[in-house]
C-alpha cells in the first residue's frame, strides 16, 4: 500500500483550521440483547447466543429490551440531552454479511435523545464544550473473521466466517456536532472526549466500557479548511478507533495527511478510512457504493417509544455524579496537589480513596495507603488494588489506630498483612498476632536501661548535644520490644534520662 | 371416499369430541382425498401423512385421557406455507427457500399444535405472498376446484383450493392486501382477516410487516370463527400484537341477530369496475338484509380512490427490506457464479436465481420508493393516505356497525389471463386493500354464483378495528340467509372434483 | 412520462443485490414505469399537514424485560446454512483481490 505523504503537524495547523466530529458507539451491558432474549455475553462459543431473531431467520420479529431503553435515556440525560417525547426505530438498509437481516434496526429522524453538551478539560486546564447532536439506540452487527491470504485481513482473504453472537447487542451511538476551534489541540480534545464518554458510561454502569473488547468504539470525522474560509472542507470518517491513544493518533494523522493533499492542490475524497494502530496510519476503506442511500424508514415491526415524564425523572434520579465534576469536587475537598490527584486517577483508585475517607481516614493518609503500600501488595499479587481482600473501612480503621498511637506504621503493615491473609478484622489480627504497641512504661524503661548498659557513652554524647546518638538506642529498644513500642515515646524517655 | 370430508369443521369437532369418530379417521380421510386430488388442484406443496397421523393419534389419546385441548380438538388443518414449521419445509412459495426447514415453529403453528389439531401439510401460495392467483408460486399454480382452468385466487390459493376442494376442513391464510378474502371469494369459501395484531405474526414469513395478518379459511363462518379463537391472542414475541382479548368469535356467530344492525355500503366500492353478475349478487345480499329490517346507508370514503396506489408503494417498500435477508448466508439457496466471486456477487446471483419476476419487480419498486429524494413523494405520501383512509373509516363507522362491499371485482379468471399485466392483477384487490391499510378486520362470505359464468362470488364485511366480533356477526347472518335459500352452504354446489378435468 | 430509466433500474437492482441482464433492465424499466405512473397519484391525495400512519393500530412503549431466554444450539443455528466451518457461517471473500 502506498504510503501517505504527511505535512509536519505545526505547519498543518498553521495553514488549516481543523473541524472534528465524533461518533461513539457504546455497547450496553444488559443481560439480554436489544431485540431478543439471547445472552449479551462476550467470549461464548460462536453462534451459541443466537436465535431466529438475531440471525434474521424468515418470520422472526424483534421485541425491545426495556433496560436498554432505560440505559439509553440515562446516557441521554448524562449528556445533558433532551429526551424525545416520541422516539422511533428505523431500518437502515444495506447489505453486509455481518448484518443478519441486511438492515440495521436503528433510529433515524426520531432519536431517543438530542441536543446535549459535554464539558471537557484538557490536561493543561484548557476547557472545551463539545455539543451533542443526538444519541440513538441501535443494534450491533455480528463478527467477521477473514481466512486465508497473507494477513488474515479482509484484503486478500479466501473466505470469511460469521459469528452472530454479537449481532443484536444493544448500542447507543452518540454523535457530536462539528467541533471547531480546538486548533492544534484537536487530537487531544478528541481523545479527552472519548475518555469522558467512557468514564461516564462506566460510572453509570450501563456499559462495561472496555475499549479493548470494543464496548466503546469511536469513528472520527476530520476535515480541514483554509483559515478564514467559511465552507466546511470534505471530511473523512476513520472507523472503529478502539483506544483512547488511537483516537488522538488517528486524528493527528488525518490532519497531516489531508493538509498535505490540500496544500498540493489536491482534494479530499469523502470516504471511510481505517486506523491501523500497529502501523500508525489510516487506509482507505471499501468504497461503499450504497453508502449514500440507506433507505431509512420507520421499523414496522416495532411501535414508538413514548417515555413518560415520570419515567424520565425516575431514571434521572439514578444518575451518578458526572465523573468530571466529581473529580473536580473531590480534589478540592481533599486538597490534593495536581500530581497527587493524578497519581490516584492513573491508578484508578478514586473510588477506594473516597470510600476510605468516607470511613473516617484523613484524605492524605487514605491516598498514601492506596497509592503506596496497598498498590505495592496488589502489584506483588498481580491484581488491581481494588481486588485486594481488604475494604476501605478496614484501611480507615487501621489508620485510626495509628493516629491514636495504638499502632506504629510497621505494626500497621503487619495488620494489613493479617487482614489480607484472612485473619479477620484489624482488631482480631492485632489480638491474634499480639501486635499492640507496648504502653507499659516500666517495660520500656527496663528495655532502655538494658540498651544503655550496652552503649554507656550514648548519654554522654546526648548531653554534649549530639542528640542523634539516641537513634542507636531507640533501634535497640525497638528490636528488644519486637517493634511493638512507640518510637517517639522511647526517644522522649532516653532524652529524659540524659538530663 | 369418506363422507367425513364434506362435513364442516365444527361438526367434525363434535363427532370427535363425542368419540363417534376418531381424529385418526378424520385425518386419514382428508389424507386419502388429498393424496388423490392434489395433482388436480395443487393445493399442497408438502404433505406429510406420517406426522399428521401421529398427531391425530396423539389427539385421540388425549381425548381418551379426558383432556380436551380446544373446541377444534382433533380436527386436521392445512397450513399456508408462509408459516414456519420446525418439522416441515417452509418455503413461502419461493425457490430461494426450497427445502428450508426452520429451527422454530411460528406462534400460530404452536397454538395449532397445542389445540391438538393435526397439520395435514403446507399449502401453495404466490411467492412471498406477492400475487392474486398463485401463478407466481415458484412451484406452479393451484387450481380452482370450481373450474380447474381458473385461478383459486391468491396469494392463498393453496389454502382456498384445499378447503373448497375438501382436501382440508380448515386452513390458515395470510392477508396483506386480500390474500385470504380474495381466494375465499373466488372459490366460494369463507376467509377472514382479523384486526391487525389480533393474531401473532411471529414465524410468519414477512411480506409487508405493517399490513400482514394471519387468519382462517373455511367453508362456514362458524368454522372460521372457531379457528380464529384458536390462533388469536397476545404474543410477546410480536411487538405489534394486541394485548387485550377481542372475545370469542364463535360466540359472536352463535349469538348473531339482526337487532339494531346498521350496515354501510361504500359509495366508491359499489358501482364501477365490478362484473355485472357480482354487482347483481351484491345488490341481492343488501336486499335480503333490508328484508330483515336491517338499516342500510351509503357512506362516502373518498380516500379509497388512492388505496391501491398507496398499497403498491407501502408493500414493495416494506417487502424490499424484509426480503433483504435472503442473501445465501444463513439459510436458503446459494448460487456461486463462475470464477472467484465476492460475497456481493454471490448474493446478487442467488437473488437473481432464487426470486421470481414478480418478487424482483416489487423489490426494485420498493427500493425506488424508499430511496433518498423519492421517499417523501412515494413512501411518505402513501403513509399519509393511510391516515386519510382511517379518517374516512372512522367517519363511516360512526354511522354504521359494518361496511359491506363485493369482495372481488370479478369471478375467478383463467390461468395465464393476467400474467403479463401486473397492473390489471393489482386491481383484483381494490375492495380488500383498505382494510389492510387501516388495520381493520374484514371477511368474505359466499353470496352466490355469478350469472355470466356460474362462478362463486363473495360479499365482504368490514368492521372497526378490534370489533372482529361484529364482522363475524354479520358474516354469520348473511350465511344464514343464503343457507335458508340454498339449503346448504354454497360449497355444496361445487362440482365433483373426482371427475373434474383440468 | 415515467422517470424510470434503464440506468435507474440498474442502480436500484444493484442496491437490492439482484443481478439483472440488459434485457431484463429494459423490460423492468417499462413495467415499473407503468406502475410508478399509476401509483404516483398518492402525491395528489395528501397535503403537508396530514400525519403519516406507519402502524395501523396506535400503540407505544411495547417492551420486554431484560431477561435471557434460551438460544438455539449452534447446530440448530447453522442447520439451514449453505456452508459453515468452525461453528460459523462461511461466506465468499468480501473484497475482490486487487
Ligand atoms: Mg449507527
Ligand atoms: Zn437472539
Amino acid at each position: 500500500m502506498a504510503k501517505d505523504q504527511l505535512m509536519p503537524y505545526e505547519q498543518a495547523i498553521e495553514q488549516f483550521e481543523v473541524v472534528i466530529g465524533l461518533e461513539v458507539h457504546v455497547e450496553l451491558n444488559t443481560k439480554s440483547k436489544m431485540f431478543c432474549g439471547c445472552a449479551n455475553e462476550f467470549g461464548s462459543e460462536p453462534n451459541t447466543n443466537v436465535c431466529p431473531t438475531c440471525i434474521g431467520l424468515p418470520g422472526s420479529l424483534p421485541a425491545v429490551n426495556k433496560k436498554a431503553v432505560e440505559s439509553s435515556i440515562a446516557i441521554g440525560l448524562a449528556l445533558g440531552c433532551q429526551i424525545a417525547p416520541t422516539g422511533r426505530f428505523a431500518r437502515k438498509n444495506y447489505f453486509y454479511p455481518d448484518l443478519a437481516k441486511n438492515f440495521q434496526t436503528s433510529q433515524y429522524d426520531e432519536p431517543i435523545a438530542f441536543d446535549g453538551k459535554v464539558d471537557i478539560e484538557l490536561e493543561d486546564g484548557e476547557k472545551f464544550e463539545v455539543l451533542i447532536e443526538r444519541a440513538h439506540m441501535e443494534e450491533d452487527a455480528g463478527k467477521l473473521t477473514h481466512v486465508g491470504g497473507a494477513t488474515g485481513r479482509i484484503q486478500g482473504a479466501e473466505y470469511s466466517l460469521v459469528d452472530y453472537n454479537r449481532a443484536g447487542v444493544p448500542l447507543v451511538e452518540i454523535v457530536t456536532k462539528p467541533v471547531f476551534g480546538a486548533g492544534a489541540k484537536a487530537p487531544e480534545l478528541a481523545a479527552a472526549y472519548v475518555r469522558a464518554i467512557r468514564d461516564m458510561v462506566k460510572a453509570m454502569n450501563v456499559s462495561d466500557a472496555r475499549m479493548e473488547r470494543g464496548n466503546v468504539r469511536c469513528d472520527a470525522n476530520v476535515s480541514l479548511r483554509p483559515r478564514g474560509q467559511e465552507k466546511l472542507g470534505t471530511r473523512t470518517e476513520t472507523k472503529n478507533v478502539n483506544s483512547i491513544r488511537s483516537v488522538e493518533n488517528a486524528v493527528r494523522y488525518e490532519i497531516q495527511r489531508q493538509a498535505h493533499i490540500l496544500a498540493g492542490g489536491g482534494s479530499i475524497t469523502q470516504e471511510t478510512r481505517h486506523w491501523h494502530e500497529d502501523r500508525g496510519h489510516t487506509s482507505a476503506g471499501r468504497p461503499k457504493s450504497d453508502a449514500d442511500d440507506y433507505r431509512y424508514f420507520p421499523e414496522p415491526d416495532l411501535v414508538p417509544v413514548v417515555p413518560a415524564a415520570e419515567w424520565i425523572e425516575e431514571i434521572r434520579a439514578t444518575l451518578p455524579e458526572n465523573p468530571a465534576l466529581r473529580r473536580k469536587r473531590l480534589q478540592g475537598d481533599w486538597g490534593f496537589s495536581d500530581l497527587e490527584f493524578r497519581d490516584v486517577l492513573n491508578a484508578d483508585l478514586l473510588d477506594q480513596v473516597e470510600a476510605t475517607v468516607a470511613a473516617g481516614a484523613q484524605p492524605q493518609a487514605a491516598r498514601k495507603w492506596w497509592t503506596g503500600e496497598l498498590s505495592r501488595l496488589a502489584n506483588a499479587q498481580d491484581v488491581s488494588p481494588d481486588e485486594l481482600a481488604i475494604t476501605p473501612a478496614q484501611v480507615a480503621r487501621i489508620q485510626q489506630l495509628i493516629d491514636s498511637g495504638d499502632l506504629t506504621d510497621r505494626l500497621a503493615r503487619d495488620v494489613v498483612a493479617g487482614v489480607l491473609a484472612g485473619e479477620g478484622e484489624p482488631e482480631e489480627v492485632i489480638e491474634k498476632r499480639g501486635l499492640k504497641v507496648v504502653t507499659d512504661e516500666g517495660a520500656l524503661v527496663a528495655a532502655i536501661d538494658a540498651a544503655l548498659a550496652q552503649q554507656p557513652d550514648v548519654l554522654e554524647k546526648i548531653r554534649e548535644g549530639k542528640v542523634q546518638a539516641a537513634g542507636a538506642v531507640i533501634g535497640a529498644v525497638m528490636k528488644a520490644m519486637g517493634g511493638q513500642a512507640d518510637a517517639a515515646r522511647v526517644r522522649e524517655l532516653i532524652l529524659e534520662r540524659a538530663n | 371416499m369418506s363422507e367425513l370430508v364434506f362435513k364442516p369443521a365444527s361438526e367434525l369437532a363434535q363427532l370427535i369430541a363425542k368419540k363417534e369418530v376418531s381424529s385418526l379417521e378424520v385425518t386419514t380421510a382428508f389424507f386419502d382425498r388429498s393424496e388423490k386430488l392434489n395433482e388436480k388442484t395443487f393445493s399442497y406443496l408438502h404433505l406429510d401423512r406420517d406426522k399428521a397421523l401421529a398427531a391425530a393419534k396423539q389427539a385421540d389419546a388425549e381425548l381418551a385421557a379426558g383432556n380436551v385441548s380446544s373446541p377444534l380438538h382433533g380436527v386436521p388443518i392445512a397450513m399456508k406455507d408462509v408459516l414456519t414449521t420446525k418439522d416441515a419445509p417452509s418455503t413461502a412459495g419461493s425457490k430461494i427457500l426450497q427445502g428450508w426447514i426452520p429451527p422454530y415453529d411460528s406462534t400460530v403453528v404452536r397454538k395449532i399444535r397445542e389445540a391438538a389439531m393435526p397439520i395435514l401439510g403446507k399449502t401453495n401460495m404466490d411467492e412471498f405472498a406477492m400475487g392474486s392467483s398463485t401463478e407466481f408460486s415458484a412451484y406452479g399454480p393451484s387450481k380452482n376446484p370450481w373450474d380447474l382452468t381458473r385461478i383459486p385466487g391468491g396469494s392463498g390459493g393453496g389454502s382456498s383450493s384445499a378447503v373448497a376442494g375438501f382436501l382440508a376442513p380448515l386452513a390458515t391464510g395470510s392477508d396483506t392486501g386480500g390474500s385470504i378474502r380474495y381466494p375465499a371469494a373466488v372459490t366460494g369459501s369463507v376467509g377472514a382477516k382479523p384486526t391487525y395484531g389480533a393474531v401473532s405474526r411471529y414465524g410468519v414469513i414477512a411480506l409487508a410487516s405493517s399490513l400482514d395478518q394471519i387468519g382462517p379459511v373455511s367453508n362456514t363462518v362458524l368454522d372460521s370463527a372457531l379457528l380464529q379463537d384458536v390462533i388469536a391472542g397476545y404474543d410477546p414475541m410480536d411487538s405489534t400484537s394486541i394485548p387485550t382479548s377481542l372475545g370469542s368469535m364463535a360466540e359472536a356467530v352463535r349469538r348473531a341477530d339482526f337487532k339494531g344492525l346498521k350496515v354501510g355500503v361504500v359509495k366508491q366500492l359499489s358501482s364501477d369496475g365490478f362484473q355485472a353478475g357480482i354487482k347483481e349478487l351484491f345488490d341481492d345480499t343488501i336486499a335480503k338484509l333490508v328484508a330483515q329490517g336491517v338499516e342500510v346507508v351509503e357512506v362516502d370514503c373518498p380516500s379509497f380512490e388512492y388505496a391501491i396506489a398507496a398499497y403498491y408503494l407501502i408493500l414493495p417498500a416494506e417487502a424490499s427490506s424484509n426480503l433483504a435477508r435472503y442473501d445465501s448466508v444463513r439459510f436458503g439457496m446459494r448460487v456461486e457464479p463462475e470464477g472467484n466471486p465476492t460475497i456481493e456477487r454471490v448474493m446478487a446471483a442467488t437473488r437473481e436465481a432464487g426470486f421470481g419476476p414478480e418478487v424482483k419487480r416489487r423489490i426494485i419498486l420498493g427500493t425506488y420508493a424508499l430511496s433518498s429524494g423519492y421517499y417523501d413523494a412515494y413512501y411518505g405520501s402513501a403513509q399519509k393516505v393511510r391516515t386519510l383512509i382511517q379518517q374516512d373509516l372512522d367517519k363511516a363507522f360512526s354511522q354504521v356497525d359494518v361496511l359491506l362491499t363485493p369482495t372481488a371485482p370479478t369471478t375467478a379468471f383463467k390461468l395465464g389471463e393476467k400474467l403479463d399485466d401486473p397492473l390489471a392483477m393489482y386491481l383484483n384487490d381494490i375492495a380488500t386493500i383498505p382494510a389492510n391499510l387501516a388495520g381493520i378486520p374484514g371477511m368474505s362470505v359466499p353470496n352466490g354464483l355469478a350469472k355470466e359464468d356460474g362462478l362463486p362470488s363473495g360479499v365482504q364485511s368490514l368492521a372497526p378495528a378490534m370489533q372482529d366480533a361484529q364482522m363475524y356477526r354479520v358474516g354469520a347472518l348473511i350465511e344464514q340467509l343464503y343457507v335458508a335459500q340454498w339449503g346448504a352452504p354454497l360449497i355444496a354446489q361445487a362440482p365433483n372434483l373426482e371427475v373434474a378435468n383440468g | 412520462m415515467s422517470e424510470i430509466t434503464p440506468d435507474l433500474v440498474r442502480h436500484l437492482a444493484s442496491l437490492s443485490r439482484i443481478l439483472v441482464t440488459d434485457e431484463e433492465v429494459e423490460k423492468l424499466a417499462g413495467e415499473l414505469g407503468v406502475i410508478v405512473d399509476a401509483v404516483a397519484e398518492v402525491n395528489k391525495a395528501v397535503s403537508g399537514d396530514v400525519v403519516p400512519t406507519s402502524h395501523p393500530i396506535p400503540m407505544s412503549n411495547v417492551f420486554r424485560e431484560d431477561e435471557v431466554r434460551p438460544s438455539l444450539s449452534q447446530q440448530e443455528a447453522l442447520s439451514g446454512a449453505p456452508d459453515s466451518a468452525d461453528g460459523k457461517f462461511r461466506v465468499a471473500a468480501i473484497l475482490d483481490e486487487d
